[in-house]
């Protein structure tokens, strides 16, 4: 049987594998894949949580529902910037895109 | 939140401005495809008297929160209070003041797109203030940065534009996906998403007493916050932004998305962490309490002592808009305070704090987007002779700055009156010291600028500023506000804003 717990360890795990990426990665778009991996730990949280713990309240799921929307939403829009980034640089390198400092 | 029946139409008024947003829209969006282009500036004016006029909608007595105490509609997902009413009148209100301002910028004034998207986020800034439920307060989150990640990339050529939108969306797509676990890990130990519930539940027997797990998850969701006010040691993404988003943007992100996030900031804490949570034998507000005070001095710090060496005068507003947040935190720690009248009146003043703040920083980036449109330069050494060249300009950047210094007669002497006061009736004496002590060194920064502007010569001076006459209206109304809410002002709306506070509570 699965208990809880080993749901919660996955999610943690990519968590931490995504914040992991997000902070040692240099491509911008390994960071954007990175943020998404976040967020799907929190997917994998919160469908454990509803399923184990409140299955008559539908929340959760609702709450996981519109993660998706926002994580879609998000990943169009990032696109589109890193994509205008590299018309004005060549370059998605984030150490080469260095024009804004102190 | 309990199982009344739903009614339509009386839940309708909760989210009156929202419903007008979106269709004010649909309405920019079809003047952008049918106006020819003589006649596009026109949309700048649709979209900035429609904001207006939705500012009104609040304060419409019919519509006013119901008395019967059952404040929240929609499903729990919006709680319809005094405090969301304050903070939508401000949002709109520098919603429209950034359409007026806008109008003559060079590859934005004349794009109907421009202006839909500003709506956009002010939908979400607007829903944002009044989100009562995880779900509502990461989606109004979302709905309001998304659209500002698009407003600060809007000058695709630019290169200083596209880097500035891509700092700003991976620092705070990262952020709110941090916050976004804190906010699984909460409806994970409680099985709720209302965030009045929340603490409903944590009270009650059924939950196990262990307080590490939730301070766990109230750590990641500061760390959310701490972003979007743009509190040090979360402020990296800031002062790159500030400078390299067209000026209309800065504007609009330094007062809308902050103002916002400081709403959910107070009612999230106080709703879901009340003074009267006690897990095990910790306090739960002792402990954010001390979160926030931590981050205001360290943001009071950072913000100012970095603000000392600044040449670019939107970078230097940057790191100015990093220290006034550490101000309006001191307000936030002071809801510590032992009596009812105490954590009032630190509501309150962060209420104030941010409506003075709302029309000081519009105030001066109207002058700096006149500034920029006429010389194309930002640093604060080409501002030299302003007073000869455009004396009404000087005059009106002076009031701003001072305003941000707390000088009286502008507004910011009182806004951070009330706060420093809030702070010493909480016990938070050392904290306003604190405060008092970086004002000062603000000053000095502060009046640097002013003594360019009026002491300093430069081979400029006999070429006048053109000002189109929406700006003629968009200076006079904000200096206006801001030198009414200094003297004769300050006590109606402190006012307004202490039945706002009390309205959280209650």
């Amino acid at each position: 049987m699965i208990a809880l717990w080993m749901y919660l360890l996955v999610a943690a795990a990519l968590f931490c594998i995504g914040i992991y990426g997000v902070l040692s990665r240099r491509n911008a778009v390994s960071i954007l894949m990175s943020i998404e991996l976040m967020l799907n730990a929190v997917n994998i949280n919160l469908v454990a949580f509803w399923r184990y713990l409140t299955p008559q309240n539908m929340g959760g799921q609702a709450f996981t529902a519109f993660v998706f929307v926002i994580a879609a939403a998000e990943a169009a829009v990032g696109l589109a910037i890193i994509i205008s980034v590299y018309r004005n640089r060549k370059s998605v390198i984030v150490e080469d895109v260095n024009l804004l400092k102190w | 939140m309990n199982a009344t029946e739903f009614n339509f139409l009386a839940s309708l008024p909760s989210i009156a401005p929202e419903v007008g947003l979106t269709i004010m829209a649909m309405v920019v969006l079809f003047l952008d495809l049918y106006l020819p282009e003589s006649q596009r500036r026109n949309i700048a004016y649709v979209a900035g008297a429609g904001l207006a006029l939705l500012a009104i909608t609040p304060l419409i007595p019919g519509w006013a929160p119901p008395a019967d105490g059952n404040l929240l509609f929609w499903g729990g997902m919006v709680r319809h209070d005094v405090l969301s009413q304050i903070f939508k009148v401000m949002i709109l209100l520098a919603g429209a003041i950034t359409c007026f301002m806008s109008i003559d910028v060079k590859d934005i004034g004349r794009k109907g797109e421009f202006y839909l998207i500003i709506i956009i986020s002010t939908l979400g800034a607007c829903l944002l203030s009044a989100a009562s439920d995880l779900i509502m307060v990461f989606l109004a989150l979302e709905t309001m940065t998304i659209p500002l990640y698009i407003l600060a990339t809007f000058k695709r050529d630019d290169s200083k534009s596209a880097e500035s939108g891509m700092k700003y969306f991976l620092f705070g797509s990262f952020a709110s996906a941090i916050m976004l676990f804190g906010l699984s890990l909460l409806y994970g130990f409680t099985g709720q998403t209302n965030l009045y519930l929340i603490a409903e539940y944590i009270t009650s027997s059924q939950f196990i007493p262990n307080a590490i797990p939730v301070l766990g998850a109230m750590v990641l969701i500061v760390v959310g916050f701490g972003f979007k006010i743009s509190a040090a040691p979360f402020h990296f993404w800031t002062p790159d932004v500030y400078e390299g988003a067209p000026t209309p943007v800065t504007a609009f992100v330094s007062v809308a998305s902050k103002a916002a996030s400081f709403a959910l900031l107070v009612r999230f804490f106080i709703a879901v962490f009340p003074s009267a949570l006690v897990i095990g034998d910790q306090h739960l507000q002792d402990f954010w309490v001390q979160l926030m005070a931590v981050l205001a001095v360290v943001s009071m710090v950072v913000g100012n002592v970095v603000a000392l060496s600044q040449r670019n005068i939107k970078r230097l507003l940057a790191y100015s808009s990093i220290a006034q947040a550490g101000y309006t935190l001191i307000g936030v720690a002071a809801i510590q305070a032992q009596t009812l009248e105490g954590q009032t009146q630190a509501v309150a003043s962060v209420g104030f704090y941010m409506f003075m703040y709302t029309f000081t920083n519009l105030l001066a980036f109207a002058v700096i987007i006149l500034f920029t449109e006429a010389t194309g330069s930002e640093t604060i050494k080409d501002l030299a002779g302003l007073n000869r060249r455009s004396p009404w300009l000087a005059l009106m950047l002076t009031i701003a700055l001072l305003s941000l210094a707390g000088i009286p007669p502008a507004a910011g002497f009182f806004g951070k009156f009330f706060l420093f006061n809030a702070a010493v009736q909480a016990n938070l004496t050392w904290l306003a010291i604190v405060g008092v002590l970086n004002s000062i060194v603000a000053l000095y920064y502060y009046l640097v600028v002013i003594k360019v502007m009026y002491v300093d010569r430069s081979p400029d001076e006999d070429k006048p500023i053109p000002m189109s006459i929406s700006y003629v209206w968009v200076l006079g109304v904000t200096a206006l506000v801001v030198i009414v809410l200094g003297t004769v002002g300050a006590q109606p709306i402190f006012d307004w804003a202490m039945r706002s506070a009390g309205s959280l509570f209650s």
